[in-house]
């Protein structure tokens, strides 16, 4: 039976300790006049989590389609039998093979980046102490090649989708060919998203908005833009070993 | 200035950044509800539309004139369509979701406000864009709503399936997106912003299914998403995903291969968790209710999250129950039928535990109440039809029957909606500042209730009977027009229920302005939004931050100066 002890303080007398906030949950960050950049960034990052988890559930909706289409038997008249319509698709595999490997060279450079704001983030309330100086440092432009080469790898897929409809493969010419445009276009799009989101960290970092808030930007950028990655090579697994 | 750093963004000052574009979870959850009542409106007048075809099938109406059969498919797939989503996944989640869940936490805000605005108008914008389909060439769709292809698939298969059809996915689409922000939003702030003190285990068991209900969100609608997006190309870019080799009005059409169950299985995937969306926070609600007024805690809490988290999981794996007559194997369909069973588990433990909520308590019968008491009344009706549903023998015989009719409208319509009257009744002090006429109240409620059984248990032995559902019209029918007054009795209580519908909203908008003040805490109740001041100043608590002590429903604690103890409250109270 509950009995009320107006007294006590909070749950301490003759049972369990007081319960400590769960992770995440807690006001121990808020309510204070100093934003507190570190529960910012545990925040977005889960809610980038969140966003990862959709992206994934988009894909495998997709991939469970593929799978179902490609062992789906066909009618066909003429042999008075059930065929296999899947089709063939002569892939540029040296052009995606190069855009696989500008990408994830991207992904390396973008953790640099990641590491370089994160670097200067942590160091910039001992640069504000006077008379600290920490040299000069310099900062090598990683995100600007980053988004360089985000470009290159969007450009690239462009020139592959080109060189499908060269080789006489559109979207409608068979199964396979659908699947082949619409998985590459599908992670282009979550790719474009990345981008938005690393000019938008650039122009952040021209702007002078204050390095935490960059900082942030940059992490969850850079962690969506490895998945991004590890996404691409799935799709081009998928392409290449479930044809 | 405390507060406004907590909040993260500053009390707005203008008409649009207060009233339209705002940041506020407040004013969002304010804008859902209102966006959610002018659909549900919308769809109550197209299933009057319905209903009264049904029986005088050539009658020339008021602003629509005759229904032809194909203008009955088109009001069908448009009312299930608006209903679904734009009411009972939009109010209760959107709606009530937004405003109470970060007070209920104790937050100042959602976590990200931003998203939260964009995911509102995004929602807005897939409004606009259903509506459309009325007014554009051919009219709305008339595949249903759950959109099976080949119909669905091909522009010439019937005078919606022109641009209506293709705006009806694009609605959806968007959809998907504004409630994948919103999912988002709402388990970030459910994990991150809750106040000093309150661990999961002491949230209200409405944060519980508004949380639950983000997550089957966050993992449902992507996949509709994906299908929408193949039905799209379907139609417009000749591709074969869904569409076999098909000849329509003698023309061969240029698909071949695609599979309609592809469609099927996508589209259910989703849309059995979508039944959860629906109706997850009508349990939430209905469970914060029944302590509130029986002043008692809730039985078994712990149960409830368990059983509740119980049915997101199952709800994800007995999509195949939606398609046991798609010639599906008999093992996998054995398999569907004993996974969708076992959620009768988890559901009777949650009815089991409302009825002992209410057992011995000194209940208050207040509006909310009934509409809480209402809801497990029809959560119970329609909830026993589904095994008789779930067993793929019987299903046979009872698969697009109106029984599926009655069987969905009483657990996931009517029910979803008791839900959130009960959650209009009870919140609405704390979001206006008034309260709501109860005389009025109680008129709408036995009516509401009593109309809705007449309309939807009537369904159940039409269905037995061998009714068939998406008939325009049963009159040419012999065996079918033997039923005619049974339906004839349905829509006159149709009729009776949405004019008792003017009864809520006259009392809704009356009491917004002339209802009586409300105090801060107007039925003695114990979670957070009840501590602060009504309506809520911009961050919530006034520039406080809230410390949590106790469990939600610490009701009838002996000792205590009063029957109930706030969240708040920090004295002890011991064991239970």
């Amino acid at each position: 039976m509950a009995t009320y002890i107006p007294t006590r303080p909070i749950d301490n007398i003759g049972q369990k300790p007081p319960a400590p906030p769960e992770r995440g949950g807690g006001g121990d960050d808020r309510g204070g006049d100093i934003p507190n950049y570190g529960a910012r960034l545990r925040r977005a990052r889960l809610g980038l989590i969140c966003a990862i988890a959709t992206v994934c559930m988009v894909f495998i909706a997709l991939t469970s389609a593929y799978i179902v289409r490609q062992g789906l038997p066909t009618y066909d008249g003429a042999s008075n039998s059930y065929v296999r319509d899947w089709g063939f698709v002569e892939m540029p595999w040296t052009l995606l093979g190069i855009n696989t490997l500008i990408l994830l060279l991207s992904s390396v450079t973008m953790e640099f980046a990641r590491r370089s704001v994160a670097r200067q983030a942590a160091l910039a309330p001992v640069k504000s102490i006077p008379g600290i100086s920490l040299g000069n440092e310099k900062h090598f432009p990683w995100l600007g090649i980053t988004v360089v080469m985000g470009f290159a790898f969007l450009v690239g897929q462009w020139m592959a989708w080109s060189e499908l409809h060269g080789r006489g493969f559109f979207v409608n010419t068979n199964p396979n060919s659908s699947f082949v445009f619409l998985l590459t276009i599908a992670h282009a799009v979550h790719l474009t998203g990345g981008m938005i989101a690393l000019l938008w960290a650039a122009t952040a970092s021209l702007l002078h908005k204050p390095i935490e808030s960059r900082r942030i930007t940059v992490d969850i950028t850079a962690w969506y833009w490895h998945f991004m990655a590890v996404l691409w090579i799935y799709v081009f697994a998928l392409l290449g070993f479930a044809k | 200035m405390v507060a406004q750093d907590a909040h993260g963004h500053a009390a707005p000052q203008g008409f649009i950044r207060k009233y339209i574009f705002s940041l506020d979870h407040k004013v969002i959850g304010i804008q859902y509800f209102f966006l959610a009542l002018t659909a549900v409106f919308v769809g109550m007048f197209l299933s009057l539309l319905m209903r009264i075809h049904m029986i005088w099938p050539n009658a020339a109406l008021p602003l629509v004139g005759e229904i032809k059969p194909e203008t009955y498919l088109s009001l069908l797939t448009m009312h299930g369509t608006i209903m679904v989503f734009f009411v009972l996944t939009t109010a209760p989640q959107g709606g009530f979701g937004n405003y109470f869940l970060p007070i209920q936490i104790g937050a100042p805000d959602m976590a990200f406000p931003v998203l939260n605005m964009l995911s509102f108008w995004t929602t807005f914008v897939g409004f606009v864009v259903i509506i459309c389909a009325f007014f554009v060439t051919g009219g709305a769709p008339l595949h249903g709503w759950t959109g099976y292809p080949p119909l669905s698939a091909l522009s010439n298969t019937g005078p919606g399936e022109q641009l209506g059809a293709d705006l009806w996915i694009t609605s959806i689409a968007i959809f998907c997106i504004a409630s994948l922000m919103g999912a988002l939003n709402f388990i970030t702030t459910t994990l991150d912003l809750r106040a000093k003190g309150m661990t999961l285990m002491r949230m209200p068991l409405t944060c519980w299914s508004w949380f639950i209900t983000a997550i089957l969100g966050l993992l449902a609608f992507g996949v509709l998403l994906s299908a929408g997006i193949l039905l799209l190309m379907d139609r417009n870019l000749g591709t074969s995903f869904y569409v076999p080799l098909v000849v329509v009005n003698g023309q061969v059409m240029g698909h071949k291969g695609g599979s309609p169950l592809l469609w099927q299985h996508l589209f259910w995937f989703f849309g059995h968790p979508e039944v959860y969306i629906a109706i997850l926070p009508g349990m939430g609600v209905a469970s914060q209710i029944l302590s509130t007024f029986s002043r008692k805690p809730i039985f078994g809490y712990k149960a409830m999250v368990y059983a509740m988290l119980a049915i997101g999981f199952f709800g994800f794996m007995v999509w195949g129950h939606h398609m046991f007559m798609s010639g599906m194997s008999p093992y996998s369909a054995f398999a569907f039928s004993i996974l969708t069973m076992c959620i009768g588990v988890p559901s009777a433990i949650k009815t089991f535990n409302w009825l002992g909520t209410m057992w011995k308590g000194h209940i208050r019968f207040h509006t909310p109440m009934l509409y809480a008491i209402g809801f497990v009344s029809l959560f119970v009706s329609g909830g026993l039809s589904g095994p008789f549903l779930a067993q793929p023998v019987l299903d046979i015989q009872l698969h697009d029957t109106y029984f599926v009719v009655g069987h969905f409208h009483l657990i996931m319509g009517v029910a979803a909606i008791f839900g959130i009257f009960a959650a209009t009744y009870y919140w609405f002090p704390k979001m206006f500042g008034r309260m709501m006429n109860e005389s009025l109240g109680r008129i709408h409620f036995f009516i509401t209730l009593a109309g809705t059984y007449a309309i939807f248990m009537p369904m159940h032995y039409l269905g037995m009977a061998g009714q068939t559902r998406r008939y325009s019209q049963f009159t040419e029918v012999a065996y079918q027009a033997k039923l005619l007054p049974l339906q004839t009795f349905m829509t006159y209580a149709a009729i009776i229920t949405i004019a008792a519908q003017f009864v809520f909203v006259i009392n809704l908008f009356w009491s917004m302005f002339k209802g009586p003040k409300a105090s801060d805490n107007p039925w003695e109740a114990t979670t957070l939004e009840w501590t602060t001041a009504t309506p809520p100043p911009h961050d919530n608590f006034g520039g406080v931050t809230p410390v949590v002590h106790h469990g939600p429903y610490e009701y009838g604690v002996p000792g205590a100066p009063k029957d109930y103890v706030m969240q708040t409250d920090p004295a002890t109270v011991a064991a239970h």
